[in-house]
């Protein structure tokens, strides 16, 4: 069965959408309205689980009469606004945006990263070579996640993700301030020792694979990740009587990682260590 | 929500130093040594001890004052009495330049190196203060010094600031005995003079007073700055004697509705920066149905350059209470918060003064004047971030989070401090509603320009004969103020507005100071920052510094600023010695750069990191680009 959750009535706003008349119901998101619309707006630190902390100013569009521009993933809809998405000046601080990321953080697994540097034509290595990144080595402090700050943009989800928004542990925060700002548990202490429940939530939302299985990130650096090799099956976690769906990613029929699906109206694509990590009893031969 | 701690434990002193701020803990709950009976049946915690989060950024700075940084077990211990997870508040300490969460000794040395004290020699200070105490940041004899960001000192330059952390007045006594709390400012401060001080900080000769500053201290027909120099800071009756809090009984007889209604026909815009005006945010958050109401005094004043609100606040201390106790009328507030600067020392201690007189005069309090009216007034410190003067970092910073910015909208008006509707004003502004009500908005909006209306301070400083804080009406010209300040040399650039304003020409002398005259000059007015530049100056290192300030202040909240400030500062060392067709590319790379930042920024200083070397590219052709174009 699904559950279908019955939303009351909304207005709908009406405004302008790249020359269109747009009807949303009120509380979109220009995001939203786009999307609907069928736009392609590149987004980083948006999530479908979160409210986004509008960070990483790659969505931003153009919204008639306001000096700056506006994140379209946080920006409501306002009745009789003119938005335009695909203007030179938003085309322009995306491309910006992009090229600064790529200059200072490893993209490599960032999904549609590439396509987007080619799309808005951001050429990272303008900045010189000497042009500073992150240089963060991959944390490997337990057995079941990886930290790879190098791949990090700094996007608050996964703090958001381990605090208020969803898993109220509180294990890790964003220390230090400007570019050497980076996230960390208190004293940078090892995640054995902090308040880490290992939930795997925060991996969940991450979107450029900073955060990532010890089993992928093994994979990964021996070669054999092979991602269209992969199947992925949902299926119900067998702990305990919650219920929460599993999505169960195998590779040469070896579970490999386990994530969990968004649109789940009880779960919103989190998990607890055991659905998250506890496979392993399916292998045992 | 479960907090985890590690096993570190709270040195005596570090347990002294928070518990003169929190009390002694109630229960094993809140880091009580001993668990009792009743710990074990009954968990204090919840929503009530949640609710103190806001005292995180206060309990950090009693540990970092009593013992000179941060330790792990006081870290643990102060999140233990406000319940606040580790983590979170290890992000808050880091977050300040003042806080240290490294071991480092009890005396820090902050040495300006910023624009006017760059212009008056830093450089070859710092160069001296290698060879006497070392490398910057390297620990010698109990002491470290470090390089600073402005510290509002610009009349004295170049500046410094000595802490030597350690037990406040009547502190609880802890075995060993505490070396005492002290601060000294050397300013202008020379190698000698700065050894000195580092090696016994409380002999170091007193600050001259605020006056020294005020260049037309005495003279008659001053409004804002009438009482500085000539009234004694410390004296409540000395401050009545001089009209003081005949404006708040004007408010009282005229009604909070009277007193927006004033500051509106006034035409009084705040003077911060924005220039927003300050009746119709007054008329937004009274006429906000939640409640309670908030106001907010912004004496977080870091722009570089800028000095007016300490000179005000050391001067005339109790004018500022008397104005916010007015704002809390106007706009239903019985609770004030005054957040300074972590980087005055002197204004604290006169502000804290002034507001316990005023509390034990019933000019603070429940009754005020027997009024009926509750007021109160809380100071809060900042501690070394330059990104906590934008409105809503300022919130942020006070309820114990980091001091980033928020998203706007929701406004402060409607969602500010706590979440509730919130009148954040500038000491300036705040201080120009006393002449408004004493002397009526007619005879106010009769001063300055139509659009700019009533007297404005401007900060003067660099190479000029007589640096300070100068009043002057609105309207009257750079040319005008540059003549009264004295340019004995040949003015080669002049920064409007601090880092966040823009250069201008020694030619421009005509452009009027007023919000109007400066837009329509293609420059700002800003916080009113006048930074002469002769040509004993290199631009192209003052630019650069601007951009280190920027790279150092940026919280990294958002790319464009994060990225943007680091990558504008890298362009602009590569360009230091090279002009025309040779810096072409990293100029056009700025620009690119820098329109981003300024369109695709969250806050204010992404949005104009890049304006003042913006400027100087433009209107000054440091790089003599023009023709390479």
């Amino acid at each position: 069965m699904t559950a279908i959750p019955l939303q009351p009535p909304r207005r709908l706003i009406e405004f302008t959408l790249d020359g269109q008349e747009t009807r949303v119901p009120e509380g979109s998101t220009l995001l939203d309205a786009c999307r609907a619309a069928g736009k392609d707006i590149p987004t980083l630190c948006e999530g479908d689980t979160l409210t986004p902390k509008n960070a990483c100013r790659v969505c931003v569009v153009e919204v008639e009469g306001a000096r700056t521009l506006a994140p379209a993933c946080s920006r409501r809809a306002e009745a009789g606004m003119d938005v335009r998405t695909d203007t030179e000046r938003a085309r322009h601080s995306r491309k910006i945006v992009l090229e600064l990321l790529a200059s200072s953080t490893d993209l490599s697994t960032t999904p549609r990263a590439a396509e987007w540097l080619k799309e808005y034509d951001a050429k990272p290595a303008r900045f010189g070579p000497d042009a500073a990144r992150l240089n963060e080595e991959p944390k490997i402090d337990n057995d079941l996640y990886v930290r790879d700050y190098d791949k990090c943009i700094q996007c608050y989800k996964c703090v958001d993700a381990c605090g208020e928004q969803w898993q109220n542990s509180f294990a890790i925060s964003v220390a230090g301030r400007g570019f050497d700002a980076r996230i960390s548990t208190e004293h940078d202490t090892p995640l054995t020792d902090s308040a880490c429940v290992y939930c795997g939530n925060c991996i969940e939302v991450c979107p450029t694979g900073a955060l990532s299985f010890k089993s992928e990130f093994d994979m990964r650096e021996a070669g054999t990740w092979n991602e269209p090799a992969q199947t992925e099956t949902t299926t119900i976690c067998a702990y305990c009587g919650v219920g929460c769906n599993l999505t169960l990613h195998v590779q040469d029929n070896e579970i490999v990682k386990v994530t969990s699906p968004h649109d789940n109206p009880v779960t919103h694509g989190n998990l607890c260590i055991k659905g998250r990590f506890g496979y392993q009893h399916v292998q045992q031969h | 929500m479960d907090l985890h701690f590690g096993d570190s434990k709270p040195t005596g002193e570090e347990r002294a130093a928070v518990d003169a701020l929190l009390g002694p803990p109630a229960s094993a709950w809140e880091g009580a040594d001993d668990r009792t009976d009743t710990d074990l049946r009954w968990a204090r915690g919840g929503r009530e001890a949640r609710a103190r989060r806001d005292l995180l950024l206060p309990g950090l700075h009693a540990v970092n004052d009593r013992v000179g940084w941060i330790s792990e077990g006081a870290l643990d211990y102060l999140c233990r009495r406000l319940t606040v997870p580790p983590a979170e508040a290890y992000g808050v300490a880091t977050f300040y330049a003042m806080f240290a969460v490294k071991p480092r000794p009890a005396k820090v040395l902050h040495v300006c190196t910023d624009l006017a004290c760059a212009a008056h020699g830093s450089q070859a200070l710092c160069a001296s203060l290698e060879e006497r105490l070392g490398a910057a940041g390297a620990p010698v004899a109990g002491a470290v010094w470090q390089p600073s960001p402005c510290l509002g000192l610009c009349e004295r330059a170049p500046a410094a600031l000595l802490v030597q952390a350690g037990a406040a007045e009547g502190a609880e006594a802890t075995e060993p005995p505490s070396r005492p709390y002290a601060t000294a400012v050397i300013a202008p401060a020379t190698a000698e003079a700065l050894v000195l001080a580092t090696a016994a900080p409380e002999e170091a000769p007193a600050e001259p007073g605020a006056a020294m500053a005020v260049p037309q201290a005495g003279q008659p027909g001053l409004t804002l700055l009438g009482r500085v120099g000539v009234v004694d800071p410390y004296s409540l009756d000395d401050y009545r004697a001089h009209g003081g809090y005949a404006a708040l009984r004007r408010a009282f007889d005229i009604g909070a509705a009277g007193v927006i209604r004033e500051v509106t026909d006034a035409g009084l815009v705040g003077r911060g920066g924005a220039a927003f005006p300050t009746g119709r945010k007054w008329q937004a958050t009274a006429s906000q149905p939640a409640h309670p109401h908030y106001l907010v005094c912004n004496a977080d004043e870091s722009e570089p350059g800028t000095f007016k609100d300490r000179v005000v606040m050391e001067g005339d201390p109790y004018s500022l209470i008397e104005s916010m106790t007015i704002a809390g009328y106007a706009v239903g507030a019985h609770h004030g918060y005054l957040y300074l600067r972590g980087e005055y020392p002197r204004a604290l201690r006169l502000l804290q003064n002034a507001i316990d007189r005023a509390r034990a005069r019933g000019l603070l309090g429940d009754d005020i004047l027997g009024q009926g009216y509750a007021f109160d007034i809380e100071i809060r410190r900042g501690a070394g971030a330059y990104i906590c003067g934008e409105e809503t970092a300022l919130f942020n910073s006070i309820e114990g989070y980091r001091g980033e910015p928020r998203s706007k909208p929701p406004f402060p008006v409607e969602q500010g401090l706590f979440g509730k509707p919130t009148a954040e004003n500038n000491v300036e502004t705040l201080i120009n509603v006393l002449p408004i009500l004493t002397g009526g908005a007619q005879a106010y909006a009769a001063i300055g320009t139509a659009q700019s209306t009533g007297p404005k301070l401007f900060c003067v400083s660099g190479n000029v004969s007589r640096p300070g804080i100068y009043e002057l009406p609105f309207g009257a010209t750079l040319g005008e103020l540059l003549d009264l300040a004295g340019t004995p040399g040949e003015v080669r650039a002049i920064l409007l507005g601090g880092a966040a304003g823009g250069f201008v020409r020694p030619d421009e002398r005509d452009i009027p100071l007023t919000f109007e005259g400066t837009r329509a000059a293609g420059t700002t007015l800003g916080s009113g920052v006048v930074l002469v530049m002769d040509d004993t100056v290199q631009l192209p290192r003052m630019l650069l510094r601007i951009a280190e300030f920027f790279r150092d202040e940026s919280c990294g909240q958002c790319v464009p600023c994060r990225v943007g400030t680091v990558r504008q500062e890298e362009a602009l060392h590569r360009i230091q010695d090279r002009t025309g067709a040779e810096a072409a590319g990293d100029i056009a790379l700025l620009r690119e750069v820098g329109r981003a930042m300024k369109d695709a920024s969250i806050c204010g200083l992404g949005q104009t990191a890049w304006s003042a070397v913006e400027s100087a590219i433009d209107r000054l052709d440091v790089f003599e680009s023009r023709g390479a174009k």
